[in-house]
């Protein structure tokens, strides 16, 4: 690749015609809810500009963000997206291997020195100075620090990279840490979700590749354009929370009536994910409309907030011990009426042995 | 802003009748308890939905009622606690007796002591006391000050999640809930602050009722009339 060629001529090269790039560009525009302004302007910025470089780095993971990549419901996106990465570095999906594919990220660090965007799948385990995960025959994390030394900006793919997700559960024994607490001084974007929604990481990279900028972020590194909202907000059972009306159990007849499943443990309320509008696999389906409750996979700590299965879960006090807010409360609530009442006794008997103790003086 | 303490003697010397809760005190602790009744009620019913209401879900408003209620209720104690706190500025020394400790008088320690005995029933005779005494405070300012702006600060940042990002309640409120670990942890603390409230609330009404019937003091209707009447 000597010379920057720009995305429209790479995507011609691997046979995409004139009319679908374009389909591609108002598509894609419409998933990043922009107007219908945009897509001339994707388009253009895609033909003119030149390609910029995505490296793909796999930390301690399952693989499941490419997985879910490259099932990306529109075939093309994927298709598009892939192509223009696979060309540089991602080990899954790479052809090249050993020392060959090693070989192509010094390459590019050469040549696009603080031009590339690295996309992180997983994350570093830090303890054991990093032998947990060891690629080359080198720690990852010391492979993901010189990548990050020279990149533009970050993509944290999934629960993995933005949070710590499975492999960091208490007690965390690998020390699995979180992209945005071992690189700092590099923009994040955090596309959080185990895995994240296919359109929604096709979506991100877009972006910042025909804009140059990252899209803009929430309080805790989330682009806005998808993760602004709760599933809750937009789930078509809403109007069953609202009403009242639940699954009590997953056989009762609100299962079949197809009610809110807030009462089995979705957790659809508390979690910040596109899901309940660009669902899955294409717009097949996502939890929710497969009747399950939502485990809240796209929430930091998901898998230490307790049951996937109540509303009402546990809440990490006192060490660790499983415990939730009703029956700690209920507890403590019970003993203050119970001390009341024993308190009340002993005032009573207390009062009656001093009235006794004063009439024996009185005599 | 800081009040002197009484004299020993000027607490002591017998009085009949003294002006402790000015009327704006008086009907915020009623608008107050009656707004944590009406919160605590439909946040366990958030919490704990009722059984299933059969029928088309557009017959029904159920949750809808619950969570608005609890809403406006939230206002009410919200709001309640900032005119308060403006009372506790403007109003007489015990109007600010709640919103802190005097940990740096030795006296407000030794009273603590003093009350503790007294209700442990070792020592016959309570420290004198005006208003709160130094057991109470305590309470009251770790119960109502301290878990009051909890309960605030994560309820609003609870409703912030409806009314959206960059909506005021976002921009206010809306830090807390990554810094208590996201929302579902949110939830549950602000549903243990309740638990924490019921908590306090059933030892307040006791040692109010307890000290109508057993101490020389009035305490039920103090906070009704404002006058705090001395039996001797």
């Amino acid at each position: 690749m000597p010379t920057r060629d720009t995305f429209y001529e790479v995507m011609r090269r691997h046979g995409v015609t004139r009319r679908s790039f374009l389909k591609f560009c108002s598509l894609t525009a419409a998933g990043l809810g922009l107007g219908p302004e945009f897509a001339g302007k994707i388009a253009h910025a895609l033909e003119t500009k030149p390609r910029t470089p995505v490296i793909w780095l796999h930390g301690l993971e399952c693989t499941c963000c490419t997985e879910s990549f490259i099932r990306s419901g529109h075939p093309l996106a994927g298709d598009v997206v892939l192509s223009m990465i696979s060309l540089d570095y991602d080990d899954t999906l790479m052809a090249a291997a050993g020392h060959q594919a090693e070989e192509l990220l010094e390459q590019t660090i050469e040549k696009y020195d603080g031009q590339y965007i690295l996309a992180c799948e997983g994350n570093p385990p830090l303890n054991e100075d990093g032998m947990y995960c060891i690629q080359a025959g080198k720690p990852y994390v010391e492979k993901l620090r010189h990548m990050a030394d020279h990149c533009k900006a970050i993509v944290a793919w999934g629960s993995c990279a933005s949070w710590g997700c499975v492999q960091a559960a208490r007690p965390n024994p690998t020390r699995a840490t979180p992209i945005h607490k071992v690189i700092l001084d590099k923009p994040i974007v955090k596309v959080p979700g185990c895995p994240p929604i296919a359109e929604v990481m096709t979506g991100v990279l877009t972006y910042m590749i025909a804009f140059d900028e990252l899209p803009e972020l929430d309080r805790q590194g989330r682009p806005k354009m998808f993760y602004s909202q709760r599933l809750h907000d937009k789930c078509y059972r809403r109007p069953h929370f609202d009403a009242g009306q639940f699954v009590e159990h997953f056989d009762d007849e609100g299962a079949r009536k197809g009610y809110c499943l807030y009462k089995v443990g979705c957790k659809g309320p508390t979690t910040y994910n596109a899901c309940s509008t660009v669902e899955w696999n294409g717009g097949l389906s996502w939890p929710v409309k497969s009747g399950h409750g939502c485990l809240g996979c796209a929430e930091d700590n998901f898998w230490d907030k307790g049951s996937f299965y109540s509303a009402v879960t546990d809440f990490g006090v006192m060490g660790g011990a499983e415990a939730t807010a009703d029956k700690v409360g209920g507890i403590l609530a019970g003993a203050a009426a119970i001390g009341v009442a024993a308190h009340a006794a002993a005032s009573v008997v207390s009062h009656m042995t001093r009235g006794k103790a004063q009439e024996t003086s009185h005599d | 802003m800081q009040s002197t303490p009484m004299s020993n003697a000027e607490m002591r010397a017998p009085r009949k009748a003294l002006y402790v809760f000015e009327a704006p005190v008086r009907i915020w602790h009623w608008l107050h308890a009656l707004s944590i009744i009406v919160l605590a009620a439909t946040g366990y019913l958030i919490a704990n939905p009722l059984p299933s209401i059969g029928g088309e879900a557009s017959q029904h408003f159920m949750m809808g009622n619950l969570r608005m209620i609890h809403f406006i209720a939230g206002y009410v104690f919200g709001i309640g606690f900032l005119v308060r706190i403006y009372w506790g500025i403007v109003g007489n020394k015990y109007s600010r007796e709640l919103f802190y400790l005097p940990i740096w008088r030795k006296s407000w320690w030794k009273d603590l002591w003093g009350e503790i005995l007294f209700y442990s029933f070792i020592r016959r005779e309570a420290p004198p006391s005006v208003a709160h005494n130094a057991l109470a405070q305590a309470a009251i300012w770790f119960f109502n000050t301290v878990l009051g702006l909890f309960l605030i600060f994560t309820g609003f940042a609870l409703y912030s999640e409806g009314l959206g990002l960059e909506s005021w309640a976002d921009t206010w409120f809306g830090w807390v809930i990554p810094l208590l670990g996201g929302s579902q942890s949110v939830r549950m603390w602000h549903l243990f602050g309740m638990w924490l409230i019921l908590f306090f609330a059933i030892i307040h009404i006791y040692m109010a009722v307890r000290a109508d019937v057993m101490t020389r003091q009035t305490s039920v209707s103090a906070i009704i009339s404002g006058w705090r009447h001395y039996r001797d």
